[in-house]
């Protein structure tokens, strides 16, 4: 399934059919430091995920000026 | 995972109140916190007139949002600060939320009105540019404030600026930094009274609640954010809330209830008047003129005053303001 990253934009391929913990764990990101959406809802950490799903995963930390 | 108000299927979840919530039942309790945070320091009045700093990021939008939603009378402050185009899209977004809510904007721009950007700030002066630029932004706010006829500021900062900037000044003991560190400080002798009323939600929940309600907001990090003092001690706060949930809302409120009224004494700054722009400050001159005459080459006063500022620029210490992230 792609995975749409941020901060840098990028885009990632990881295994599908689990939970969104399980990928967010693969890719070393805490949970409470993002959004994850998926078809423009979002999602937490416990729904699964399909082979074909596409999602993002927003971070919300914010920091610098604007 | 159901919601916790309704037993709807969750759309988010908040793990230091070991909760979830769908999508109505989480604005309803979002919109519940902002009104108790401004009911317990009584931040606002119905009447008011509120000058709200906007950043283009997620906080301050979305506090935007809210206060328009409970009917207060707030204009939105845009302050342009010439960082390419981030700068550019943060302009953007603010102005078509405020056309879009039929709110007011004002917009004020560094290079146009004093005379610097802050990546030339942060090349030409001694402080870093983050420390500028949250200068820059807490004088410019002010002063348009007092020019406007505006009662009270508000900032879009949350829990974790909060618990980030209180773990910053407590690992460098800044006692009188601590003792300021109040969602609500009031009007002090040309400083217009500032408040924080998103200081009860996490950074999660903001940026959950601008999602949620359709608010386009700036998800880029600022360029020159590389190296943030407040980042690390946002990560640092972040490993800790990881493995123990309700940690920071733990530092943070605990300080406000707990720890806060040991530090009272320590807020003994003494206020007059800047010999250069006539705004309140400690010294002779404010350190927003101090700064900006240093970028600009220019020069305040005879030499023997570079002394304090060169004191001052030694001092990396986050302020206990900062209306940088997304404030």
């Amino acid at each position: 399934m792609k995975v749409r990253l941020r901060n840098p934009d990028r885009e990632v391929e990881v295994v599908g059919d689990r939970a969104v913990r399980a990928v967010l764990n693969e890719l070393g990101v805490n949970p409470d430091t993002v959004l994850v959406i998926r078809a423009g809802e979002l999602i937490t950490r416990e729904t699964r995920v399909d082979e074909a799903d596409e999602i993002e995963i927003r971070p919300v930390i914010s920091g610098g000026a604007a | 995972m159901k919601c916790r108000r309704c037993r709807d299927p969750a759309v988010i979840e908040v793990r230091r109140h070991n909760a979830a919530y769908c999508k109505e039942c989480f604005l309803h309790v979002f919109r519940e916190q902002v009104k108790r945070a401004i009911s317990q320091y009584d931040m606002l009045a119905t009447t008011d007139r509120i000058l709200l700093a906007v950043s283009g990021g997620k906080d301050s939008l979305a506090l935007w949002d809210v206060l328009l939603d409970l009917g207060y009378d707030v204009t939105g402050l845009y302050l342009g600060l010439g960082i390419g185009a981030y700068s550019t899209r943060s302009g953007e977004v603010s102005k078509a939320f405020a056309a879009d809510r039929g709110a007011e904007l004002i917009v004020i721009d560094l290079e146009r009105d004093y005379g610097y950007d802050i990546p030339t700030a942060g090349k030409r002066g001694s402080r870093s540019t983050c420390a500028v630029c949250g200068l820059s932004k807490r004088y410019v706010f002010n002063r348009a404030a007092l020019e406007g006829g505006f009662d009270v500021i508000a900032t879009g900062h949350n829990l974790d600026d909060e618990a980030a900037t209180l773990l910053g000044n407590t690992l460098r003991w800044q006692t009188e930094y601590i003792a300021r560190q109040s969602p609500a400080l009031t009007e002090k002798d040309g400083m217009v009274k500032k408040v924080k009323p998103l200081f009860r939600l996490s950074e999660l929940e903001t940026a959950a609640f601008a999602f949620l309600r359709g608010i386009d907001y700036v998800v880029e990090e600022c360029p020159l954010v590389a190296g943030n003092t407040q980042l690390r001690y946002k990560d640092a706060m972040n490993a800790i809330e990881a493995s123990s949930p309700g940690t920071k809302a733990q530092f943070f409120l605990g300080y406000l209830d707990r720890g806060l009224p040991l530090f009272r004494s320590e807020d003994s700054a003494v206020l007059t008047v800047c010999e250069n722009c006539g705004q309140p400050t400690t010294g002779r001159f404010c350190a927003f003129c101090r700064a900006r005459a240093q970028i600009l080459g220019e020069r305040l006063a005879p030499p023997d005053d570079d002394a304090s500022v060169a004191a001052e620029l030694a001092d990396e210490v986050m302020p206990v303001e900062i209306f940088g992230g997304s404030a």
